[in-house]
């Protein structure tokens, strides 16, 4: 069955070509599946997945003093990054709630924002209206298709394919080169633990590039992989979803997302509410949640008990295919949220007991740490 | 997608096959669609004793969880032992090794109030 309802990105053909089960997601019709969402996480995980990530944001910010602009808007720091840096970090509120969670490139002449989907328009309004003067926006989201491969396999399967030494690249940089022939900006990042790179291309090159990658990696068990797999990828690397774990109530640390908050170098928007939270400490905190029964999946929103009363909400649960296990996601009341504590959390009115855990639930990815290529760390966790 | 002409269905998206008094029970191929990846199946014990509409157990796949709905009344008198290490025949064979329990009907009259396939074809919009 087709869904029709939302916008196309430049590689909905593709997939409706290939039997892609479709929904709408952000207002963009996106694959949800191909061939099963165990068999592509699993693919991901062993070998290699394809992504469309065509319905992500990209903002590009020029002018003088783009830098400290970009400072100025997130939580963690651009200014002292190198050209080429990929840097993660929330994008706050002046009460430190999170406007978005998005990935910004210091490029040598430009800074490039990367944003979630459904919140394009939010973004757009908050960045420009936080600007400087001098500094200039340009929402080329319409502009540009993304294409991520994923999984262990990504280097020995892309290098050849580039005209970049992708070996040499460290994990979180990103250069202009090109891959099977076609311009891109080639990123070394992704979301799902594994080693990968994301491929920021021209719409029109993108059906042609999905083709030539999709050919040329089947003999390496390459699929095409929907957005079904890409949940279960991050969230058993507890990486956080806007929307589900993190979002405009939700500060950076609250959800455990400390490591990108520089409270004590230049200014930010929400720098003073999270360095009060930061004194006071956070009345909650996101962790994961490991139920002792393994048959038992908290799903978003079940609420998490003590031995009396609610202590708090899952946002994120699933079955976890790497793990097998059902595992959760979610916010804990302060006292309750230490490692090892026992809750339980209430499924369709019943009690199961689970302990607070850390997260990855997984963690035998083959995502290399930040630095391992040139022997320094950028601080991306 | 299979939905057999023989079978009785339910606008929960069960199906039943009458091998004379007894009722072979699962879900139809839409549905296991639709839930993906099917991970665990909660199922009575025999012997229990069910109602036309009530819940008899639950399907978790993947990404989400549904109850699953008795289609007629009576007494489970077997169950599919075999989906608690191969849940996912529920996906491969929703009408066949994907079975789950078999009911000893009270009233065979009740499968009067199911739909027949063209009906449930209809119900789930793709009704010709």
């Amino acid at each position: 069955m087709v869904d029709t309802e939302g916008k196309t990105t430049a590689l909905t053909s593709s997939h409706l070509e290939r039997g892609a089960r479709m929904v709408p997601f952000a207002g963009y019709l996106m694959p949800l599946q191909y061939s099963g969402q165990i068999a592509e996480h699993q693919a991901v995980r062993k070998a290699l997945g394809i992504f469309d990530l065509s319905h992500m944001g990209e903002f590009r910010l020029t002018g003088p003093g783009v830098l400290a602009a970009a400072d100025a808007l997130v939580t963690n720091r651009i200014t002292g990054t190198r050209p080429g840096q990929a840097v993660y970090s929330p994008m706050c509120r002046e009460d430190g709630g999170i406007v978005d969670d998005l990935l910004v490139y210091h490029l040598p002449d430009s800074v490039l924002l990367v944003v979630n989907a459904a919140n394009i328009e939010k973004d757009a309004a908050w960045v420009r209206e936080h600007l400087p003067r001098g500094v200039t926006f340009a929402d080329e989201s319409d502009a540009t298709a993304l294409i991520a491969v994923q999984g262990p396999e990504t280097e020995a399967f892309l290098a050849p394919l580039a005209d970049l030494d992708l070996a040499a690249m460290d994990t979180y940089t990103a250069r202009a080169g090109t891959v099977a022939g076609t311009p891109a900006l080639i990123s070394r990042t992704g979301y799902t633990g594994e080693d990968g790179f994301e491929l920021y291309v021209e719409p029109g090159a993108a059906p042609g590039l999905w083709d030539r990658l999709l050919e040329a990696g089947a003999p390496r068990g390459l699929v095409p992989v929907g957005l079904a797999a890409r949940d279960t990828l991050r969230f058993e690397m507890g990486y956080c979803l806007y929307g589900n774990d993190i979002d405009d109530s939700t500060s950076p640390l609250e959800a455990g997302l400390g490591w990108t908050v520089k409270l004590g170098q230049t200014f930010f928007i929400g720098q003073e509410a999270l360095r009060r939270q930061k004194e006071h400490g956070v009345t909650r905190r996101l962790v994961g949640l490991v139920p002792a029964e393994e048959r038992a999946i908290p799903r978003k929103g079940y609420p998490i008990l003590d031995a009396e009363r609610q202590v708090g909400q899952v946002t994120s649960g699933t079955f976890a295919p790497s793990v097998g296990r059902g595992l959760g996601m979610g916010y804990v009341e302060a006292p309750r949220a230490g490692k090892g504590e026992t809750v339980w959390i209430d499924i369709r009115g019943k009690r199961a007991e689970a302990t607070v855990a850390r997260t990855p639930f997984y963690t035998e990815g083959s995502r290399k740490a930040p630095g391992t290529v040139e022997g320094k760390d950028h601080g991306n966790a | 997608m299979e939905t057999p002409e023989t079978l009785k269905y339910t606008e929960e998206h069960e199906w039943v096959r009458a091998e004379g008094k007894t009722a072979v029970i699962g879900i139809t191929d839409y549905a296991q669609g639709e839930l993906g990846d099917i991970v665990f199946v909660e199922l009575p014990q025999p012997g229990a004793a069910v109602q036309q509409g009530g819940v008899f157990g639950t399907i978790e796949a993947v990404k989400t969880v549904s109850d699953l709905y008795a289609p007629v009344t009576g007494k489970v008198v077997a169950v599919n032992e075999s989906l608690g290490g191969e849940p996912e025949a529920v996906n491969r064979a929703p009408y066949e090794d994907g079975w789950m329990i078999k009911i000893e009907m009270d009233d065979a009259g009740e499968l009067e109030k199911l739909m027949d396939a063209a009906g449930y074809k209809q119900h789930v919009g793709e009704g010709s």
